[in-house]
């Protein structure tokens, strides 16, 4: 473990000395927020909105979304690894003894967890001191609390697998930019980034719930406002572990053998 | 210790032509080429051996550190380093190898240089004593005390090389394979990491093998050198055997007082002449270099003389042309 704990730590640290590039990211989550909440009302005010889904509700889950954006968003992508693949200093990574899906694993992990950490209190403060109806609320009973931070939790471990999907097709296409567009895109649309998926129609949530996706982010918002019960949640937790173990294990063996007919060009 | 037998590797190139035309068509059909980076390699190198692996350009010189180092499987051939096929046992394997990437970096950019070796310490799980005592050490020689906890990025290039090289060892491999380790270093760098790399060797018993197109780094170090051209083993064995093979001639520069002149003498070649100074070149294969001399002494009162064996360069040049790569 040893590793991969320092690799961790040490990723951890450099994660947090961007402090512009922070700062840049609460300006702009706080400004997103602020923008989707004014739109949703004029929805909300003008009817045909699902009462499964009240106002207040959709203010929080508004709020968490921007507040650990960085733990639930699909489209945050490492340029380090990346490059890493495309410029050939995976070759230094290979010569390391370690398994190198774990290692990746790990340096995404803890990039995200950097990131979330320099931002999310700021934009929880502020959400919390807001007026009345655009106020973050708190959560319903401990009980919720405790759901909603273990399914962000497990949906952080969900999202870094499905990311690492794509840093290994990397390996093939040589750019990530069409597997990121695409994945980024579909991703962010069906795990309720996009539009909450308590708003969307019938037939859309039921493929939503089929996909990967809405167990990163949508799930545990929608705990913290009380619009999931304890007893869905419950069962949701054991989704997430089945989502995590599938992607996890089919993106190491994948990991596997991209590794084995690699080509590091040049030099 | 490294045993390397019938090593083959295949790549696949794409090319297209350059222009409009060809990238519309490229779109939906891709064309590509096979290259045959190694044809055929093999060779064995024993511990403690310092051997310098030279070659133009693309001649397979880093295919062969690759595969040497677990990254690359071959398409075909036995490779067994310490008992282990780098690629079917890269874990364990790399634990005992260091690797410097002349061309790339193992270092964070953004962090001090201290906590990359941190890092690197924990990967390889090197005990605290002992990698506290190999740093010292490296640091002590390569003179890295100022730099050390600087981020990389505000290195210059030789300071950036020193510490790749100190990452490489941190974990005191038995086999340090270097690929192009002194590129774009200026003469004082060259020259420390010459140093080192002889020191760990003697000292340490690192078996070394080193990639250059510097013939000052395989002068400076090697005992042995492997020619490699495209994609087969063209020569193998000891520098000096090389130089004699090679050294067809030798330049004589003679400075002289008075008016003599240089007269015409058999197999030498006079390359230029002015008064009181000649530069000749001797084909040494027919004549000796001391016969000329006691020729010309009994001829001129010379005041000055040098020899000078043929540029190193030149003979990697002619090799190159013999093997026709």
């Amino acid at each position: 473990m040893r590793p991969y704990i320092s690799a961790f730590r040490v990723r951890f640290l450099n994660g947090l000395q961007y402090r512009a590039a922070a700062l840049g990211g609460l300006a702009t989550q706080f400004f997103w927020g602020v923008m989707a909440i004014f739109i949703y009302q004029a929805f909300y005010i003008s009817g045909g909105v699902p009462q499964t889904f009240n106002f207040s509700q959709l203010v929080t889950y508004i709020w968490l979304q921007q507040a650990f954006l960085a733990l639930i968003m699909l489209y945050d992508w490492d340029s380090e690894l990346f490059e890493m693949i495309t410029s050939g200093n995976i070759s230094y990574e290979l010569c390391r003894p370690c398994n190198l899906y774990g290692f990746w694993y790990v340096k995404l992990l803890s990039k995200r967890l950097s990131s979330a950490a320099l931002r999310f209190s700021p934009i929880i403060i502020v959400a919390l001191l807001l007026p009345t109806p655009y106020k973050l609320s708190f959560p319903q009973s401990p009980v919720t609390f405790l759901l909603f931070i273990a399914t962000l939790m497990l949906g952080l471990l969900l999202i870094v697998a499905i990311s690492m999907l794509i840093y290994i097709s990397t390996f093939k296409t040589m750019s990530p930019v069409g597997s990121m567009a695409f994945i980024g895109l579909v991703g962010e649309f069906f795990s309720g980034m996009t539009i909450p998926i308590p708003l969307m129609p019938e037939w859309l949530r039921a493929v939503c719930y089929i996909l990967p996706f809405r167990w990163t982010a949508d799930l545990p918002l929608r705990i913290y406002s009380g619009n999931i019960g304890v007893n869905e949640a419950v069962i949701s937790i054991g989704v997430q572990f089945v989502w995590i173990i599938v992607l996890a294990s089919a993106g190491a063996i994948l990991m596997m053998r991209v590794t084995r007919r690699i080509v590091v060009q040049g030099g | 210790m490294i045993t390397v037998e019938g090593l083959c590797k295949t790549f696949k190139v794409s090319k297209r032509s350059a222009g409009f035309k060809a990238a519309t068509k490229a779109l939906f059909k891709r064309e590509y080429t096979e290259v045959e980076a190694l044809r055929d390699v093999s060779f064995n190198i024993n511990a403690g051996e310092v051997v310098g692996y030279i070659g133009p350009n693309g001649a397979g010189k880093s295919t062969t550190i690759k595969v040497m180092s677990g990254i690359l499987v071959p398409d075909k051939g036995k490779c067994e380093i310490l008992g282990r096929t780098p690629w079917n046992d890269r874990i364990n394997h790399v634990k005992n190898i260091g690797v410097v990437f002349g061309q790339r970096s193992q270092l964070m950019w953004d962090i001090p240089v201290l906590d990359s070796f941190e890092l690197l310490r924990d990967i390889y799980r090197v005990p605290q004593a002992k990698y506290k005592k190999n740093l010292d050490r490296l640091t002590d020689i390569l003179d890295l005390g100022k730099i050390i906890e600087t981020p990389v990025r505000q290195l210059s290039l030789g300071q950036r090389m020193r510490c790749e090289i100190t990452a490489s060892l941190l974990h005191s491999p038995q086999i340090l394979f270097l690929d192009e380790p002194t590129i774009g270093l200026d003469a004082v760098s060259k020259v420390a990491v010459r140093e080192f790399i002889k020191e760990i060797n003697k000292e340490n018993g690192v078996t070394v093998i080193l990639t250059t197109h510097d013939m000052g780094d395989i002068e400076a170090l090697t005992d042995r050198i492997l020619l490699i051209g495209k994609g087969q083993i063209l020569f193998d064995g000891s520098f000096n055997n090389l130089k004699r093979r090679y050294n067809t001639f030798s330049v004589l520069t003679v400075d002289y007082s008075g008016d003599g002149n240089i007269p015409e003498i058999e197999n030498i070649n006079i390359i230029s002449k002015e008064k009181g100074r000649a530069v000749l070149k001797i084909d040494t294969k027919s004549r000796s270099v001391s016969s000329v001399i006691s020729q010309l002494s009994s001829i001129l009162e010379i005041r000055e003389i040098s020899v000078e064996a043929r540029p190193i360069e030149e003979v990697i040049v002619a090799l190159y042309k013999e093997y026709q790569i």
